[in-house]
């Protein structure tokens, strides 16, 4: 064997491994590391239809390779002129019907799964006891309410594990769509209707992948529309309960440290109008303008998408601009000085329930 | 008035093509317009690539992303892809028939002048404020609420060139059924003509929608119509149903052609007739059929509940079935055959295991429930440009590298022809493969940037790697073209020496007038037919005689203007005052010259029996 083939052979062999390995994604957020039933039902579709398909490429492969390389023109064939076929009902027969097949075996578990992701019967009983989350999306941020608890949070969406989880989904501006890679496929949310849908967290993998899964908008819907992130924590219903009754229970502490309480100020001035600071709000959602900061302490990331630590809340304070072009929030409040940023930044570390 | 073997100069060669009707003029016309845009959306891409090539980039603003994004893929379909089919169609389809010129001249250059304006028009908007930035499919609740000009320059330009393309198809239909020479039955007409037939169909059916929703969507962006405001009434799914049920069998309008041009290769390159012929034939109609039936398979997330989206899916899958049997009939006419790899001929090899892997990860996004994980991922972004660039550029560069001593009377220089194959053709499998995997590892479509920390940077990387490569075969098309330009020789009527259809018969490139007389078609593939019996020519139907033709006319250019001035008025007609008049301007020279088409006799000319036979004389010789 020629040295150069062997290397190249060597070459692709360790690059075909390393993209397997790393084909895989990351576990909070790939299609292909599914972390719950719906994911799985997917996961499973994708199997078998790749299966299928890896099968008809096999078979066009092979014909083609032979048919490109046995019936080349050669030197001395310059005149030949070859037998002019018409066609082969048999051959015409047998890839008519082979494919037929193959799309049958497709088509049965693709209809049934479609019948079964669609099911949200469970969330429109009178007497519900399943835990429905109102997801409301906007531009670049998402509203998590809980009607059943009467408590919204924004941004990092809680959720007990184990158990189907229902969604209504809709948009208060323009369209986008609402996925979580690692835990089922998206649906969109419509300015014109509420859409429903479930999902299962699967504890064990959602252990696995940290607890904590990224959720993406997938529609087209602005500038920032690449930064439009969420996060999804996945807990134990045990857990989840705790958290729900904590939300319910928040209660504003009083602030004793000055500039705290400084920043308690400006943030009433400045920021109330849009920002809610206790989960249980009443007002109508055309009126929560922003994302609802009661445990804005205990979320994962500012913004969506920066780690979540006060230099960061203070870039976002000073020119939420640079950090998401397009959104609401820029020109909407005066200009802080250093002193008052320092202020706001405290006082938005203090908001938590936990 | 014969403009045959005239010395002209710069003007008047400008002239001249301003005013042609002759359907191989306007052939050149599609190809350089849409070459142009084709460089135009090139550009586009690599802008997208090189922002996305690391994570966190800043080569581009958010806002500019969004407009490049919107008009790479508007201009890659509307104003690339669909031209470039309409010229390999007029370069082609009319000679192929074995007629003079398409039913409709003057309604030819029509429909290229509207593609133009609206083309250009469209253009405008990066001058004019900004490009829209709400995707090629520009959803209602995205583009109403988009601040700047950029969609009314979508929705108008459009609009104009839709016009054309509307124009064109009917054009061709009206060509195909009555054009064909004696002898030339439906079920003996070449695939390239049948392709165009069934496409033409399409481009009647699928158009008109289009124009509804554009028309909705300048009411409501223009002119105070609420056609997809919610709060009044309106509905912003209707926008995506009416842009899919155009938007779906658009992509076979582009697609049947490109199959019809491979199976032209395929046929002549491996000395065979198409095996299956009329399978193939069965296949391309029922493709176009089955392609109406499918567009919600675009909607799977919308919300149209279980029982909309299986019968969509299932539907869906069947078109897997024609669409295989193509692929096959191809693989078994080179079964046998005598296989010659010229640059059109590796074009088509090339292609098929290449749309193989775009059908069959389309058939993947049929199975609706897990398309619910594929739908605005960058999987879609993967099977969608396997299935555009696997098939329908590649098919166009192979139609332009073989029909090019047709159009030109040159060839195409084969070594460099080859070695813009391979850059492209590594390119874009190392551009797009690795974008399945990214949209499987959970990255959306349509991101200006990405965060690090996902396990999306390599995948980018080699992505944009890719990319460079695919440009790079492009700039060697470029120095080839003008290589040929300059230095190419002169090449006779059959330069690939296996035409079989009955543009090889004629001159390259083709008289004015096509056929000195109006061959007998005695086949299928009748030029082959005629070389196997031995015989030089065609067997002609009729004596020779003097030739009518029709005159060249600068009206189909006014009219177009004029719809362009109009456009450009209505666009402002909310900020200045001069907006209203220069619009109503604009129709006034649309309508005035459309009065004077009506009141002015125009019989055409004459091309002297003389002429034409010292014509042949020459074309012979060369």
């Amino acid at each position: 064997m020629k040295k150069w083939l062997r290397n190249w052979r060597l070459v692709s062999l360790v690059s075909a491994m390393a993209l397997l390995l790393a084909g895989c994604g990351k576990p909070f957020l790939s299609t292909l590391q599914p972390a719950g039933e719906v994911a799985d039902m997917q996961y499973k579709l994708m199997l078998l239809s790749t299966a299928i398909m890896v099968i008809v490429i096999a078979v066009v492969t092979i014909i083609f390779l032979y048919v490109v390389t046995r019936f080349r023109r050669r030197k001395g064939e310059e005149n030949k002129i070859p037998k002019q076929v018409e066609g082969s009902h048999t051959l015409e027969i047998i890839w008519t019907v082979i494919p037929i097949i193959l799309l049958i075996i497709l088509a049965v578990p693709t209809v049934l799964y479609t019948f079964k992701l669609a099911d949200v019967k469970p969330m429109n009983k009178k007497e519900r006891d399943v835990v429905v989350v109102n997801v409301r999306a906007n531009l670049y941020w998402w509203e998590f309410e809980y009607p059943d608890y009467g408590i919204i949070t924004s941004q990092d969406l809680v959720v007990p594990t184990n158990e189907r989880v229902y969604f209504n989904l809709k948009a208060s501006d323009v369209k986008h769509s609402f996925w979580i890679p690692a835990v089922g496929g998206k649906m969109d949310t419509n300015t014109d209707n509420t859409n429903q849908f479930f999902l299962t967290f699967d504890d064990k993998r959602a252990e696995e992948a940290g607890r904590l899964f990224y959720g993406k908008c997938a529609e087209l819907c602005g500038p920032s529309h690449a930064l439009m992130d969420f996060k999804v924590k996945a807990l134990p219903r045990a857990e989840f309960d705790q958290w729900v009754e904590k939300m319910k229970n928040a209660k504003p502490v009083a602030a004793t440290d000055p500039v705290v309480k400084r920043g308690e100020e400006i943030f009433n001035k400045s920021c109330i109008g849009c920002h809610a600071v206790t989960p249980v709000d009443g007002r109508p959602e055309q009126a929560r303008l922003a994302p609802n900061l009661a445990d804005f302490a205990d979320r994962s990331r500012i913004a969506g998408i920066l780690e979540h630590n006060e230099e960061n809340l203070k870039a976002w304070l000073k020119d939420p601009e640079k950090i998401k072009p397009g959104n609401k929030m820029t020109g909407t409040y005066p200009a802080l000085s250093d002193e008052e940023l320092e202020a706001l930044t405290k006082y938005l570390m203090t908001l938590s329930v936990e | 008035m014969s403009t045959l073997a005239r010395k002209k100069g710069v003007g008047a060669v400008i002239w001249d093509y301003l005013t042609t009707v002759d359907h191989k003029k306007i052939a050149i016309l599609y190809l350089i317009a849409g070459g142009f845009f084709f460089l135009l959306g090139g550009l586009e891409a690599m802008i997208i690539r090189i922002q996305l090539a690391v994570p966190n980039n800043d080569f581009i603003s958010a806002g500019f992303y969004n407009e490049v994004l919107t008009m790479h893929g508007t201009t890659m379909i509307f104003l690339a892809a669909m031209p470039l089919v309409f010229a390999m169609m007029n370069a082609v389809v009319p000679i192929q028939i074995g007629a003079r010129d398409v039913a409709f001249p003057f309604l030819n250059a029509l429909g290229f002048w509207l593609f133009f304006f609206g083309g250009v028009f469209l253009n405008l908007s990066w001058f004019l404020g900004g490009a829209p930035d709400a995707g090629w499919t520009s959803y209602a609740s995205l583009s109403l609420a988009s601040p700047t000009h950029g969609i009314d320059f979508y929705v108008l330009g459009l609009q104009i060139s839709g016009f054309g393309t509307l124009i064109g198809g009917i054009n061709f239909l009206v060509t195909i059924i009555n054009m064909r020479a004696p002898g030339m039955t439906y079920m003996r007409m070449p695939m390239f003509t049948w392709a165009t037939f069934v496409t033409s169909a399409l481009i009647l059916f699928a158009f008109p929608p289009l124009t509804v929703g554009l028309i909705f969507m300048m009411m409501d962006r223009l002119f105070g119509g609420n056609f997809f405001d919610p709060a009044l009434g309106g509905n912003t799914i209707i926008w995506e149903h009416l842009f899919w049920i155009f938007g779906h069998p658009e992509v076979y309008i582009l697609v049947l052609p490109a199959f019809g041009i491979f199976s032209e290769i395929f046929a002549t390159f491996s000395r065979k007739r198409l095996f299956g012929y009329s399978s193939m034939v069965f296949a391309t109609v029922l493709i176009g059929f089955l392609g109406f039936m499918v567009w919600a398979h675009h909607m799977f997330t919308v919300g149209m509940g279980p029982i909309a989206n299986a019968i969509f899916a299932v539907a869906t899958m069947a078109i897997a079935v024609p669409t295989g049997i193509k692929i096959f009939n191809w693989l078994f006419t080179m079964w046998g055959g005598s296989i010659r790899f010229t640059t059109p001929m590796i074009y088509a090899v090339a292609f098929i295991p290449s749309f193989v892997i775009g059908g069959v990860t389309g058939v993947m996004n049929a199975t609706a429930a897990a398309d619910y994980q594929y739908h605005d991922s960058y999987f879609v972004v993967a099977h969608f440009h396997y299935v555009i660039v696997g098939g329908v550029v590649f098919a166009l560069l192979a139609g332009a590298h073989y029909w090019w001593p047709k159009m030109f009377g040159k060839m195409l220089d084969e070594k460099l022809g080859k070695v813009t194959f391979w850059l492209f053709f590594i390119g874009f499998h190392l551009t797009f493969f690795i974008q399945h995997f990214l949209g499987l590892m959970g990255m959306p479509r349509r991101v200006f940037t990405f965060l690090p920390g996902q396990g999306f940077e390599t995948g980018n990387m080699i992505s944009t790697v890719g990319a460079f490569f695919m440009a790079a075969g492009t700039v060697v098309l470029l120095a080839n073209v003008v290589i040929t330009t300059v230095k190419g020789k002169r090449v006779g009527n059959d330069p690939w020496e296996d035409g079989r259809t009955l543009e090889w018969a004629v001159s390259s490139p083709a008289p004015e007038y096509n056929f000195a007389q109006t061959p007998l078609v005695r086949g299928l593939d009748a030029y082959w037919i005629e070389k196997m019996e031995g015989k030089k020519g065609l067997t002609p139907a009729e004596p020779l005689g003097d030739i009518h033709m029709p005159n060249p006319s600068i009206l189909p250019f006014v009219i177009s203007l004029g719809l362009f001035v109009a456009a450009f008025g209505f666009l402002f007609h909310q900020d200045y005052a001069w907006g209203t008049p220069v619009g109503v301007v604009g129709l006034l020279i649309t309508l005035g010259a459309m009065f004077f088409r009506s009141i002015i006799d125009d019989h055409g000319f004459h091309i002297h029996k003389e002429e034409v036979m010292e014509a042949e004389k020459k074309g012979a010789g060369a």
